[in-house]
């Protein structure tokens, strides 16, 4: 995906604008929230399990090297082929090569954020192989030429009456068509590219260190097809994505569907051990892993903001976030949208072109409350803020004005002529009751939305000293 | 027993009825207090928005107007949750500081919290009888302090009808600088939450912060919206005042 995370602010403006996203974001936010909610209330004890797997992951990023090297030799063991991209092009190179050589005319993929921040599709095409989406809502972006807006639910930003007409265009449904009758075409039409794909390329959701076991959760089922009918399987993962033993995985499988879906389980889960082995009647021939560091490392080298690594892609957080559901994850500019997107965007991208990201909040902490892994994702928004002000990439205006407002805040006398002079202009730039001044810096911002009160003839500390305080 | 008023920037400059009513509210409740009039602000705008040394600044004047109240009683989460939470990670390279910071955080409390579980009264004498209200939960005062329960049971056991909006708990978009950082978010924000609100049919809403109900008395009044904004001190008192005749 471009990176257009310097335009945020433009970004931002359009989607405010745009009903339909309002809409949908709407319906999709609201329903995913609920439906965790009450699986979260289902589970016994969901704060031990919380805490259980943000330990196990904290553990292993701690000791990635290691666990990184096991899991290499786990695979390999099982004559499974581990390749290393350090960053999207290396990893593009990688595939595109292995497509290449084994004579790949056609790709079905299922959902990997981590192909969209490489872009991974554009690469096959541009080497005349087809990669077709095989995940619904993946379908429909690459259909519409669009891209995804949220973790899991990659098209929630259209309506079912936008899709609607989408498939009528592009794939001749009726007019009218409901959302079964949709969901059969599609079917039907990825079935056969099933059938006839020469490769399919994955995600991981968790990768098993000890065992060497790829792990993928879905509902679709596309992924079970997408795995297991083409002769080569290329599963890709970032180089956070593992876990240190099996025994350690059930935590986590119930812990994901919960926080994305709402579900105790996702429909299908498949662990995948390698390729066919001999004997064995179906599944591919042969099994590739790659990792992807793209900016990883750098992210695990930094003690403050190495815990964002420990996201398990969920999209809770995206969930219960009230600014990601006024504007929609394309506004953010890049892969990763909402809290998890304005934490790691800028770990991944760097501050500069992202560092408006993690000034789009209110900090309300409702996001840290829904981690599964327990990111501290407020106070990581925060730290981000702290560096953009320590390298000088905020407005000089605003230093200044946030420098006098200290200055003043540690001297009473100051803060008490300098607040009385602001609270008189304002009380002069009133008109019945409410400020009227769209010209004044920060209050001008404010007015453009709502009023703001004519403040009071007397402060509470002048109150205080002529009725309230007592000999 | 003696408490020391923090009446928060924003009430001592715009709301000053809300720290009136939370001082009158306090003595009838049997307890002294005190005003220290060198308070100022406790940092938060600078904190939030990344100034850490103009925050720390500011919050060592606080921890020394501060220092020698045995309690601290304010009508706010926000600026609680900074005190409580915040101070001690800002001094935490600072062992003298930080052990004044973590003092102070033990000493701070909100208001409503302060009534129900310091002073143990839900019942305070207050008829609040045919009171519709609803009641918006601050994100500070929720997540941080802990505020959930005592301003419902206390606007209950005064006889107020309380009827709880959907996304009662959701952000109303204040944020404090964030507001006219991103208006248009902060906004946007504000609408949807007042969606919840109007459809309640309640006539009156309130909540513990005065950041949030500035936020939302203000765009309910852009919308032209009959609904009233009153802080849970000022209705708390106010029940006060009724029942006393």
């Amino acid at each position: 995906m471009e990176v257009t995370t310097q335009n945020f602010k433009n970004n931002v403006g359009k989607a405010l604008q745009d009903e339909q996203l309002q809409l949908a974001m709407q319906r999709a936010t609201a329903a995913f929230a609920g439906k965790r909610q009450s699986a979260v209330a289902g589970f016994a004890d969901f704060e031990a399990l919380r805490s259980y797997c943000a330990a196990v992951k904290a553990h292993t990023l701690a000791y990635l090297d290691h666990y990184l090297e096991q899991l290499t030799a786990s695979v390999e063991a099982l004559g499974g082929t581990v390749h290393f991209a350090a960053d999207g092009a290396e990893a593009v190179r990688i595939v595109t090569a292995l497509a290449e050589a084994k004579g790949v005319r056609k790709v079905v993929k299922s959902k990997s954020m981590l192909s969209e921040e490489i872009h991974l599709n554009e690469a096959l095409e541009a080497k005349d192989i087809t990669a077709l989406e095989t995940d619904l809502g993946e379908y429909i972006l690459q259909i519409d030429g669009d891209v995804p807006s949220h973790i899991i639910g990659p098209a929630i930003h259209k309506t079912k009456e936008q899709v609607t007409r989408l498939f009528h265009d592009k794939l001749g449904t009726p007019e009218d068509a409901d959302i079964p009758t949709l969901t059969a075409a599609a079917r039907r039409l990825l079935r056969e590219h099933f059938l006839t794909a020469d490769m399919g390329i994955s995600g991981v959701n968790f990768a098993v260190a000890r065992s060497g076991t790829v792990v993928l959760v879905e509902n679709e089922g596309n992924i079970r097809f997408t795995t297991s009918l083409p002769r080569i399987h290329l599963a890709m993962m970032g180089l956070e994505k593992i876990i240190p033993r099996l025994e350690d995985l059930p935590a986590f499988l119930s812990l994901l569907p919960r926080s994305a879906t709402g579900q105790k389980a996702s429909s299908y889960v498949s662990l995948i051990t390698g390729s066919r082995r001999p004997g064995e009647p179906e599944g591919p021939e042969e099994f590739h892993l790659l990792i992807v560091d793209n900016g990883r490392s750098a992210v695990l080298a930094d003690p403050k903001l190495r815990d964002s690594l420990r996201c398990i892609r969920c999209g809770a957080c995206l969930n219960s976030c009230p600014v990601y559901q006024q504007i929609g994850g394309h506004a953010y500019g890049w892969v990763y949208s909402g809290p998890i997107g304005a934490v790691l965007d800028p770990g991944l991208l760097g501050l500069e072109p992202t560092v408006s990201l993690p000034q789009a909040s209110s900090l309300c902490g409702a996001c840290g409350e829904v981690c599964p892994v327990k990111i501290p994702l407020p106070e990581l928004l925060l730290e981000h803020r702290r560096r953009a002000v320590e390298r000088g990439l905020s407005r000089k205006s605003e230093k200044l004005a946030v420098g006098a407002f200290a200055f003043l805040a540690s001297r009473p006398g100051l803060w008490d002529v300098n607040t009385r002079i602001g609270r008189y202009g304002a009380r002069l730039l009133s008109r019945e009751g409410y400020l009227a001044g769209g010209w004044l810096p920060l209050l001008g911002a404010w007015l453009r939305e709502r009023d703001f009160p004519e403040p009071a003839r007397r402060s509470f500390r002048e109150v205080w000293r002529r009725e309230l305080a007592e000999p | 027993m003696r408490v020391a008023l923090f009446a928060t920037c924003l009430a001592d400059q715009l709301f000053p009825e809300v720290a009136v009513a939370a001082v009158k509210l306090l003595r009838h409740l049997g307890v002294e207090v005190v005003f220290p009039a060198a308070q100022t602000c406790c940092g938060q705008p600078a904190y939030n928005a990344g100034y850490q040394l103009e925050a720390r600044e500011i919050a060592e004047h606080h921890l020394a107007v501060f220092r020698d109240c045995e309690y601290v009683v304010l009508p706010s989460g926000s600026c609680g949750a900074m005190v409580r939470s915040h101070y001690p990670e800002l001094f935490a390279e600072a062992p003298r500081l930080f052990a004044e910071a973590r003092d102070l955080a033990g000493r701070t409390f909100e208001l409503t919290t302060f009534v129900s579980e310091v002073l143990g009264r839900v019942d305070i004498g207050a008829d609040l009888s045919g009171l519709r209200v609803t009641y918006h939960d601050s994100c500070h005062a929720l997540r941080f302090m802990g505020v959930d329960e005592a301003p419902r049971a206390l606007l209950r056991s005064a006889g107020a009808e309380l009827v709880e909006a959907e996304g009662h708990d959701v952000c109303c978009g204040f944020g404090g600088l964030f507001s006219v950082k991103m208006p248009e978010i902060s906004a946007a924000m504000a609408r949807s939450k007042l969606g919840g609100i109007t459809a309640t049919g309640v006539g009156v809403l309130t909540s513990t912060d005065a950041g949030c109900l500035m936020q939302l008395a203000g765009t309910l009044r852009r919308q032209g919206a009959a609904v009233k904004v009153r802080h849970v001190a000022e209705l708390l008192w106010e029940g006060v005042e009724r029942a006393q005749g």
